[in-house]
């Protein structure tokens, strides 16, 4: 199977090449990192996570995600994601791994993390986490392997899978759950404060993990003969836009609460990211941008006229993916500890070492993507082949 | 069965899984056997007061706001507490490392500041450190019990086990603890002579906070700070046994109204200040 993602043309050698380079770079910047201390980042003594978590709990919505696409396929036989489903199991073997090095990057003594399991302790929310994401991971690993292999056989998959594909579905929910759950329980954190984090976390992660599927799915169909089938990417992107307006719909929410009830402390968090508190406005921007870009993918993905054509589906997922990117993997960690337990406002600037570390990981991701990818798509398209013939 | 080299590794790296999780089950089954019966050391230091015993000791410290203001340029405690526990002058306030410092009535305060009643108080700073709750966030959210609360209330930190995940800080509503954010040391270059030597210096990428002195209440000295403040005899800072009626804090408290720090978060901070 491996050796499927052994050849390749040149493009795939050159985006491979150029992956391997910017981990090269990223890996650099970590080994200074190590060297020198967190102190490299931009975080602080008030803005004590970064760039790193912000990335971990975006990334562990795209891994979620998943489970869209198994539960119609695998409850409802929904056969149209029958080709496809495979591939939104392998993007969520990929973002659980990012999931795991963007948490050991941002570790201040990485060579102790196994204390966690040496003193475990279940009275902490990030034991749980460090469980369900392992779990995932080896579940996704599981099931998308053994499927594939019985893919490319052309065999239906062993019986034996079957319990991990029904396990993975509650294990999805999981896995967001939890990790909402680190934010959401702590006290003097307003902003985290609240019942719906983890429905949002859920109803963002289906919006964003999937729109990502679909930009996917059509990167592969237009260079590859494998064609993931109209049908198909039309039903994700339904799925997308349903969770997206709820995923506004609960944003709103969040604002009522905090505004109509006028409580200061509610109010701070969202006043700094939406329109700056103290003066101090940097990432008003970005917050604006992303609400612009929620409600053009939204329109897009709900007039049918719209969604039906390739370009405007692409540009759709895209400003879904950014949108929910901006608010999660930027907004929500660092706005949640403005302002600081003393009510004053320190600002966050990621540094070019931080920035390099992150990229370093998504482009970890996008390998470990490109070479299942690669697998899964020459075993389909020698299944194309053989229904030629 | 001959087994083959692929069989055997599959049985080496299940049984690995299970090794590694053991400890994990067991913990979740029996929570403490396992401490108890191989760690006792480890397990004594790390452990709680029995479930509905009092503990006789409740260690805890009272600020007197109104005397402190009155000492505005005054950083005896401060000083006297870097110097204890070799704290390094970092410089870069984002990071700084904080066991007890001044700050003012309207950041301690933010939700109690009233422009009318304050104004005695507004702009003075004041000594504040961490809070040692009875119920303490940072405890709860700890993954691997680096910081663990005493049984005479002290919200204790193992520097040797803490691997630097930083949700202590996210959980603490106080900001009352620091990060090591580069290597400590490095400040104290050229400065050996200004290290303790009785006490220990800190690595990188490990929190850190007041622990109230616990190496001076063994030997019967109170906490630096407030050995510092009585040597000034300014008296701002007293500190004492909460579970016994007839403690200076105990009478003082009952004397004078005193606040704590965000009481609606139910930590219950052992840290009081009268004003």
């Amino acid at each position: 199977m491996i050796e499927r993602a052994l050849k390749g043309n040149e493009k795939y050698w050159g985006w491979v090449g150029l992956l391997l380079l910017l981990i090269g770079v990223g890996f650099a910047c970590y080994i200074y990192q190590l060297y020198t201390g967190l102190g490299i980042t931009g975080m602080s003594r008030d803005i004590s996570w970064g760039v790193y978590i912000a990335q971990f709990t975006y990334l562990v919505g795209v891994a979620a995600s998943a489970v869209m696409l198994v539960i119609p396929k695998y409850l409802h036989n929904y056969k149209k994601y029958t080709n496809v489903v495979i591939f939104g199991e392998f993007l969520a073997i990929a973002a659980v791994t990012m999931c795991l090095l963007f948490i050991i990057v941002d570790i201040g003594q990485p060579a102790r993390v196994l204390n966690v399991l040496l003193h475990p302790t279940p009275n902490s929310i990030l034991f749980w986490d460090m469980i369900v994401l392992n779990g995932y991971l080896i579940i996704n690993v599981i099931v998308g392997w053994n499927t594939l292999l019985a893919d490319k056989k052309d065999v239906p998959a062993p019986g034996w899978v079957k319990p991990f594909i029904y396990l993975s579905i509650p294990w999805a929910v999981s896995i967001h759950t939890v990790t909402a759950f680190l934010y959401a329980g702590l006290p003097g954190r307003h902003m985290w404060l609240t019942a719906i984090m983890a429905p949002r976390f859920l109803a963002s992660a289906f919006a964003s993990g999937p729109s990502l599927l679909i930009l996917l799915l059509l990167l592969v169909k237009s260079v590859s003969k494998f064609d993931p089938g109209k049908e198909a990417i039309q039903s994700i992107a339904k799925t997308v836009c349903y969770a997206m307006i709820i995923n506004v719909f609960f944003l709103c929410m969040e604002f009522f609460t905090a505004f109509y009830s006028n409580i200061p402390s509610h109010m701070h968090s969202l006043q700094y990211l939406f329109a700056g508190l103290h003066g101090h406005d940097r990432l008003v921007p970005w917050m604006w941008t992303s609400a612009f870009l929620a409600v053009v993918g939204i329109f897009i993905m709900l007039v049918p006229a719209l969604r039906k054509q390739t370009g405007y589906l692409a540009v759709g997922c895209a400003s879904i993916f950014l949108s929910t990117w901006i608010d999660k993997g930027v907004g929500l960690v660092i706005g949640g500890f403005i302002p600081n337990p003393f009510e004053t406002v320190t600002e966050y600037y990621p540094t070019f070492p931080e920035i390099a570390i992150s990229i370093a990981i998504w482009a970890i991701g996008a390998l470990i993507l490109t070479i299942l990818y690669k697998i899964a798509i020459s075993v389909r398209e020698e299944q194309v082949e053989t229904d030629v013939i | 069965m001959k087994a083959s080299r692929r069989e055997f590794l599959k049985l080496a790296g299940v049984s690995a899984l299970f090794g590694l999780g053991a400890n994990a089950a067991f913990e979740l089954l029996t929570p403490g056997a396992l401490e108890a019966s191989s760690e006792v050391a480890h397990g004594a230091a790390h452990g709680e007061a029995a479930a509905g015993v009092q503990a006789a000791t409740r260690w805890a410290m009272v600020i007197d706001v109104r005397k402190c203001i009155l000492q505005e340029d005054c950083q005896d405690c401060v000083l006297a507490c870097n110097s204890t526990h070799n704290i390094p002058t970092v410089g870069n306030p984002k990071e700084e490392i904080k066991w007890i410092w001044k700050d003012t009535f309207e950041h301690l305060f933010p939700d109690q500041h009233s422009q009318y009643v304050d104004e005695g108080l507004e702009g003075k700073a004041f000594p504040v450190m961490c809070n040692h709750c009875d119920n303490p966030p940072c405890v709860r959210v700890c993954p691997t019990k680096a910081t663990f609360r005493r049984p005479d209330g002290i919200v204790m930190m193992d520097m040797h086990r803490c691997i630097g995940c930083r949700f202590c800080m996210a959980a603490c509503p106080y900001g009352a603890r620091s990060f090591n954010w580069r290597d400590p040391r490095k400040y104290f270059e050229g400065k050996e002579a200004m290290l303790n030597p009785e006490q220990p210096t800190r690595t990188k990428g490990v929190v850190e906070k007041c622990t109230f002195c616990p190496e001076r209440l063994a030997k019967g000295l109170e906490p630096a700070c407030v050995e510092a403040c009585k040597k000034r005899k300014s008296d701002c800072l007293i500190f004492g046994n909460l579970n016994d009626p007839e403690s200076e804090v105990r009478k003082i408290l009952r004397k004078r109204t005193s606040i704590r720090r965000k009481p609606e978060l139910g930590t219950k901070p052992s840290v009081f200040f009268l004003v």
